[in-house]
């Protein structure tokens, strides 16, 4: 049982940090909020579903052009929306998680709902580790969790876009000084934030089916990470969703399910009272407390 | 020869400052409309509605007074993602006492106002040392970890919760008593933020180490709103379940933290009169729209979107303004 | 005057991670004594003002007032002492008024206790005592939003905030930075007049030829470190501190 845990934890972590990636880059490395993230990821996947099952498109094929739509989405977003209230957190807050919740209701008004909406797993069959079986797709998202992570933390250490990113969320004037155009990578990294609740919602929605409810778990799953782990740190992504992954796990197999989420509530709340700026963030600590 | 848009005040406005204002008629009522409309339209309309709206209605009220609860806490630069845990702790605090020990609700509103209030402040009291932003997460995450908790332990009635509660005499007394809770609330929180110990809180929201070289211990003073602000909106809680007749773990639910926090950014931040108005057009709107059935979310949605990125000041500072001011074109002075 | 120092900083110590911005800095500060604190820019100045007046905790060390041990205690209490001090970067309330900027810290317990618990009309206070530093009745300068004015006025905010709380220690934290000649000038008389009243007061200062002409003793401090110490033409002469400042010659 305890191998078993082991290997399920790392995969819960891995699906944990794959949806708490995009989300940072926008909210915890650049400073714009989007909250209608959940929603993105549940549209990538439905947009999907329609290329491949209404339209017949090749699957492959699907999936890229889902990707791109949501990154459209995401520069659209930035455009008519974010640029008007840009600055003012709480508006963009609710402004983003009306859009989301307005994106999420239509699907389910469209009767986009039950058991038929599905995508298919990239690979078939499962693998024996040490006595558990594990399926391949789940060592896919492993993989895709751990090679996302070392390229967006390259990314945004060693790439002028990454770097802009960082800068327009610290010290925005200064950034504009040095040439940064902040609109610009404000709205790319809104629409690589999209891209990369695509590329997750892709790889993990084939775990079971594309529901709306899904949407408003993504959020709160990924702000849960991203603040435990601190906002705008990949290293804090990574120990953050290892630290929700495998208490969520255990406290499913030892103890009973429905406690999981009191856990990982509970660690949320331990974390920001002891140390809020979440684990490895960049926070100066005369910042945190007043 | 180029323009500018210039902003004045009105000249009635600046006649009817401090104690001229009782100089003639025109000033004093300049200054009494705008504060007998809520006064005048809450109070000498409500009864007239129909059963059906009368609910409606003190559902808005309910609401609105969570809203003026959380500008509050803004005003103190304080933003509450948690409204839901002062509705939850006062709605189980007026249910237990109603249920277990069977007290009318004409003590169970002031204990479970009072009681919540300390209560809260009491929970929050670690947290208030943190940044704005740290704050907030931790107010989102507490009351979720209530409801979770008190559907693994089953207390307060677990997940069924607490049945069968006194209402209220009549649904004129509801009516009223919700109205004079949320004038009371309403002006009284202006009162405060109008006077210098408002002064003292609006600096700490602006810049709090400032006020901390002045000698003034901001954490006391941060209680304080805090308390004033779970106090009331533990006793919309309260109200709330007496209303039911029912106080469960819907208490805690996402709706009365979400919409309060629409209502004030509909509404304008730091008015009251804001997050007030902005409930009483949002609740009836999701009560209008409720006909059209899952469509419904996605107006809200999509109303909610577009209010916030066209006038993000928000409804009471743009009628404040209008009111006060008046603009027109002026000559660019060379 | 009595024998015993009013303020007394004995191997005060502040590590920020691997950076020591102060170390093991000492010295006295005799009641009605005007202090000057100079050094170059990241000598510790500011941080060794955090810790005399508890917006940042000591590693080690002890701070005495008065004979009191005021080591970690918070800002406020600290304040209400009777010790006030001016920010480096202003920090007015820019959303107000100048007055009402004022009303803040006649609001604190120190002034409530001074005034005998009545204190009247803050507001006409507030504006006498912008008026004392030097905002003019006439032009209604004091109305005027904080984010309108100029850093001139500014400053003197920033210093009319800290004598509303009638301290008996005062510390400025280079407040003639970035004002003319002439503000300056203007500035200078309103600490003469703070000195005649009786209150010692602690500067931290760029600008030495004002500051010594003013200042009984001065104190330098290098790298978190106290260099000199001593009457402001004894301390200018000292090998170490012109080192500091001007640095060594090349050979």
């Amino acid at each position: 049982m305890l191998f078993g845990t082991l290997i399920y934890g790392l995969i819960n972590s891995s699906i944990l940090a794959l949806l708490a990636m995009g989300f940072n880059i926008t909210f915890g490395i650049s400073g714009v909020a989007n909250f209608a993230y959940g929603a993105i990821y549940i549209f990538a996947g439905f947009l999907a579903w329609i290329f491949l099952n209404s339209l017949g498109i090749n699957y492959l094929l699907s999936v890229v052009i889902s990707i791109f739509c949501s990154m459209v989405v995401g520069i659209l977003m930035y455009q008519l929306i974010i640029l008007r209230i840009r600055g003012l957190i709480m508006s963009e807050v609710l402004a983003t998680f009306g859009l989301g919740l307005a994106i999420m209701e239509l699907f389910r008004y469209f009767d986009f709902v039950g058991f038929r909406y599905t995508l298919p797993v990239f690979f078939d069959g499962s693998i024996s580790l040490g006595g558990v079986y594990v399926d391949y797709q789940r060592l896919f998202i492993v993989l895709i969790a751990l090679g996302l992570t070392l390229f967006l933390y390259l990314f945004t250490h060693h790439t002028k876009i990454g770097l802009s990113f960082r800068a327009i969320a610290q010290e925005e004037r200064t950034a504009l000084t040095l040439g940064i155009n902040s609109d610009l990578y404000g709205a790319l990294s809104m629409a690589f934030g999209a891209g990369l609740a695509a590329v997750a919602a892709i790889v993990i929605l084939p775990l079971g089916t594309i529901a709306v409810e899904g949407g408003y778990e993504v959020l709160i799953n990924a702000l849960a990470v991203c603040i435990v782990g601190g906002l705008g740190s990949t290293v804090g992504i990574l120990i953050a969703s290892l630290l929700i992954g495998y208490a969520q796990t255990f406290t499913a197999n030892y103890l009973e399910p429905h406690w999981m989420i009191l856990v990982s509530l509970i660690a949320i709340a331990a974390v920001l009272i002891i140390k809020p700026s979440g684990l490895f963030s960049h926070q100066k600590e005369l910042e945190e407390r007043i | 020869m180029k323009k500018r848009k210039e902003r004045i005040d009105r000249g009635i406005k600046a006649r009817s400052e401090d104690i001229f204002a009782l100089c003639s008629f025109r000033e004093m009522l300049y200054l009494l409309v705008p504060r007998a409309i809520p006064v005048l339209g809450l109070l000498g309309l409500s009864p007239f509605l129909s059963a059906y709206w009368q609910e409606i209605f003190i559902s808005t009220a309910i609401y609105a007074l969570l809203a003026i609860s959380w500008d509050m806490l803004i005003s103190c630069g304080l933003v509450s993602l948690g409204q839901s845990l002062f509705y939850g702790i006062g709605s189980y605090i007026a249910g237990a006492l109603n249920y277990y020990w069977g007290w009318p609700p004409l003590l169970t509103l002031p204990v479970a106002t009072i009681g919540g209030g300390l209560l809260c402040t009491v929970f929050l009291l670690p947290v208030l040392r943190l940044r704005g932003i740290y704050f907030a997460m931790v107010t989102l995450v507490i009351p979720l970890m209530f409801l979770r908790l008190v559907e693994a332990t089953r207390i307060l009635g677990g997940t069924e919760g607490l049945t069968g509660l006194d209402s209220f005499p009549t649904q004129l007394t509801a009516l009223y008593v919700i109205q004079l809770a949320l004038l009371a609330a309403l002006f009284g929180f202006r009162r405060i933020m109008g006077s210098d110990y408002g002064l003292v809180i609006t600096g700490i929201n602006d810049n709090d180490r400032s006020v901390m070289n002045a000698g003034i211990n901001i954490h006391w003073y941060k209680t304080q709103v805090l308390f004033l602000a779970s106090a009331v909106g533990s006793f919309a809680g309260a109200f709330g379940t007496h209303i039911d007749m029912f106080a469960g773990m819907p208490g805690f639910a996402l709706d009365y933290a979400i919409m309060p926090i629409a209502a004030a950014v509909v509404g304008g931040m730091g008015t009251f009169a804001g997050p007030m108005i902005g409930a009483f057009i949002l609740v009836p709107l999701s009560e209008i729209l409720r006909a059209l059935g899952a469509l419904r979310i996605v107006f809200y949605g999509l109303f909610l979107m577009i209010f916030i990125v066209a006038l993000p000041e928000g409804l009471f500072h743009y009628i404040q303004r209008k009111y006060h001011q008046f603009e027109r074109w002026v000559e660019v002075e060379k | 005057m009595s024998s015993s120092p009013m303020l007394q900083v004995n191997n005060l110590s502040k590590y920020f991670g691997g950076v020591k911005a102060v170390s093991s800095v000492s010295f006295d500060i005799a009641e009605g004594e005007l202090l000057g604190v100079i050094g170059p820019n990241g000598s510790g100045k500011t941080t060794v003002v955090n810790l005399i007046t508890g917006f940042v905790k000591s590693n080690s060390g002890k701070i005495l007032y008065r004979g009191q041990n005021i080591t970690g205690w918070a800002p406020y209490k600290i304040i209400n002492l009777g010790i006030a001090r001016t920010f480096q970067m202003v920090r007015p309330f820019y959303q107000l008024p100048a007055f009402k900027n004022m009303v803040i810290p006649l609001y604190s317990p120190r002034v409530k206790k001074l005034a005998g618990g009545k204190y009247g009309d803050r507001d006409a206070v507030a504006l006498d005592l912008l008026e004392e530093v030097g905002f003019e009745r006439d032009s209604f300068v004091s109305y005027k939003v904080a984010s309108a004015l100029p850093q001139g006025y500014l400053k003197r905010l920033e210093l009319a905030k800290s004598i509303a709380l009638r301290p008996d220690l005062l510390i400025l934290d280079e407040l003639f930075s970035g004002l003319s000649l002439a503000e300056v000038a203007s500035i200078v008389p309103i600490i003469e007049k703070l000195r005649f009243q009786g209150k010692t007061i602690l500067m931290i200062e760029h600008r030495l030829k004002e500051l010594f002409r003013i200042a009984d003793r001065v104190i330098v401090l290098n790298f978190g470190e106290k260099i000199a110490d001593g009457l402001p033409k004894e301390v200018i002469e000292s090998e170490e501190v012109k080192k500091a400042y001007l640095g060594i010659e090349e050979d």
